[in-house]
């Protein structure tokens, strides 16, 4: 019987990712009855991931998740270790050599991409880039967005295509309390957008934003939603989806989409259309973007399982600017296996395998496991169903006791990585606190890693 | 914003819900959970996996706001549940009674 998880040896286990799938991974590894020690990898210095730089800055409450991950940090069996990538700056053998166990949870930090011919004519942006560059992530920093045209396309119809939506429907008035990032407050006080089209490929009854995020774009200062009436007119596979309480969720905004359709000519200065049953076939543009030509779709198969098929009914829409926001999707990490077609690191319940089976001491949780699906919390139940696969597998790990960070620490510093610890992290955001306090915000993040670590003193 | 568990949670213990909790803002006594709006951050992840629809959000149906107050008395006081647990005997009667057969 190995000692593993003891106080002689506890279980080293390296978290690569500090996004809500990380903390909780970490919170379910140091409430488990083994002793186990988490050391969790962050490339930028800054925890947090998504909740930081995903959710929509006028989205406070939801953030207040951090103060969750807060009380995990603050263990004394967790060490942050930011901005370090690992990959790069330390290479995965070189983490698996100093741990017992690996949970990546690196997310899914690029886009889908639609395929189609001029989709990276310039005025042609992800959701993922305007989302980083609101939120001030620093890899998004200095990307430009031109909001002179009138006319925004927004194409997806999830929860983040309302992030983009909302972001560009609303007032500086209603943003500049928030936590946005002050360089795309200053391009959104400019912006001239005053209609947004959202466009889906399915219907009413299939779209996969929350009811509470359409609520929302029904409750702006200036910005107007507007649906068509007839694009509420549902299919006999529809009407059944609809008539199933399991798709409540679909049910309620149907409802609100019903609200929406039944309102007033709009206004208000700007107006969000939104849009179904059509795809994007080509982007049009000499040079920049111009026009976005559509496809009207219809909708085939059982109930549940319907795809929207192309008809051969056409339209264009002049455009100046769109963002794609059909999904995210992983990155590779040398080192790990994946899988290119679905975007994820391949798993059997958490525990990585490559072609010949399952890789021992690697695991995975999140996005990067399943897929961009779920909200904050589903990756709480993901990263426990993990960590219990891990724990299973506790007797059949190398029990030889291994050092951790111990050993990595001075290995970066050597490379020239400053360490970024937790207690640094506070000092960072405390800065950021403070520079918020004077224009009203709950905080300025630092949008450079330089300016972040330009608070802290030189490594030790 | 508001979330709040009502009655159809009593006598079940599926709690699903709280698996998914980002901020483990539910607590329990014996009968049933309370959500404790201080914490709680009305993402709403809860809602669709209670498998009676117990968990109600804004706006809340006329007939379940007395619920609100009853969320928040009692959840402060009562120990947290943050794992799942098992159901209670005669739970999966319970559901079907209340009208959630599979």
């Amino acid at each position: 019987m190995s000692n593993l998880g003891t106080e002689q040896n506890p279980l080293c286990a390296a978290i690569v990712g500090s996004g809500p799938s990380g903390f909780y991974a970490t919170e379910a590894l140091l409430r488990a009855e083994p002793m186990v020690l988490v050391d969790m990898y962050e490339r930028l210095p800054s925890p947090f991931g998504l909740v930081r730089s995903g959710v929509a800055p006028d989205h406070p409450k939801l953030k207040q998740a951090i103060s969750v991950y807060e009380q995990i940090a603050e263990s004394p069996e967790f060490r942050f270790m930011g901005n370090v990538t690992v990959g790069r700056d330390v290479s995965v053998a070189e983490l698996k050599e100093c741990y017992h166990v690996i949970v990546f949870t690196c997310g899914a930090e690029t886009d889908r991409q639609l395929g189609v011919p001029g989709e990276h004519l310039a005025g042609s942006h992800t959701a993922t880039e305007f989302v980083g560059w609101y939120n001030g992530h620093p890899d998004y920093r200095d990307l430009t967005f031109d909001l002179s045209h009138e006319t925004a396309v927004v194409i997806g119809q999830g929860n983040v295509a309302i992030d983009v939506c909302r972001l560009l429907a609303k007032t500086v008035d209603e943003l500049k309390h928030s936590d946005i990032a002050q360089h795309a407050l200053e391009v959104l006080a400019n912006s001239r957008v005053r209609d947004i089209y959202m466009i889906g490929r399915r219907g009413a009854a299939q779209a996969k934003f929350t009811h509470q995020e359409l609520r929302e774009l029904g409750e702006l200062a200036d910005c107007e939603p507007v649906v068509d009436p007839d694009d509420l007119e549902l299919n006999p596979a529809s009407r059944e989806e609809l008539a199933d309480r399991r798709n409540r969720a679909n049910i309620k905004s149907y409802e609100v989409l019903q609200q929406f359709a039944s309102r007033p000519p709009p206004t208000r200065g700007r107006r969000c259309h939104l849009h179904f049953l059509k795809s994007p076939v080509e982007f049009k543009g000499g040079g920049s973007l111009e026009r976005v030509v559509l496809v009207k779709n219809r909708l085939e198969g059982e109930p549940s399982h319907q795809v929207a098929c192309p008809t051969d009914e056409m339209e264009e829409l002049a455009c100046g600017v769109l963002f794609r926001s059909i999904g995210y999707r992983g990155v590779a990490m040398p080192g790990v296996p994946f899988d290119d077609r679905r975007g994820v690191f391949p798993n059997q319940d958490g525990r990585i395998v490559d072609g010949s089976g399952v890789v021992p001491g690697m695991y995975v949780a999140g996005w990067i496991k399943r897929g961009p699906t779920g909200i904050i919390g589903t990756n709480r139940a993901d990263s426990v169903a993990t960590v219990q696969s891990l724990l299973d597998d506790l007797p059949k790990l190398d029990a030889n006791k291994k050092p951790g960070a111990e050993r990595l620490e001075p290995l970066l510093a050597g490379r020239g990585v400053r360490v970024v610890s937790y207690a640094d992290w506070q000092k960072i955001d405390a800065a950021e606190v403070r520079s918020g306090e004077a224009r009203g915000k709950p905080r300025e993040k630092f949008t450079r890693v330089a300016e972040m670590l330009a608070v802290l003193p030189e490594a030790v | 914003m508001t979330t709040i568990v009502t009655d159809n949670c009593k006598r079940c213990r599926f709690t699903d819900c709280v698996t998914v909790c980002p901020v483990a803002c539910f607590h329990g006594d014996d009968e049933m959970l309370y959500i404790d709006n201080e914490v709680c951050i009305d993402c709403g992840a809860c809602i669709p996996l209670c498998p009676v629809e117990a968990i109600y959000e804004d706006p809340i149906p006329e007939d379940k706001e007395q619920w609100i107050e009853i969320n928040e008395e009692r959840a402060p006081g009562l120990p947290v549940i943050r794992d799942k647990q098992d159901p209670y005997p005669g739970a999966e009667e319970r559901k079907e009674e209340l009208g959630f057969a599979d």
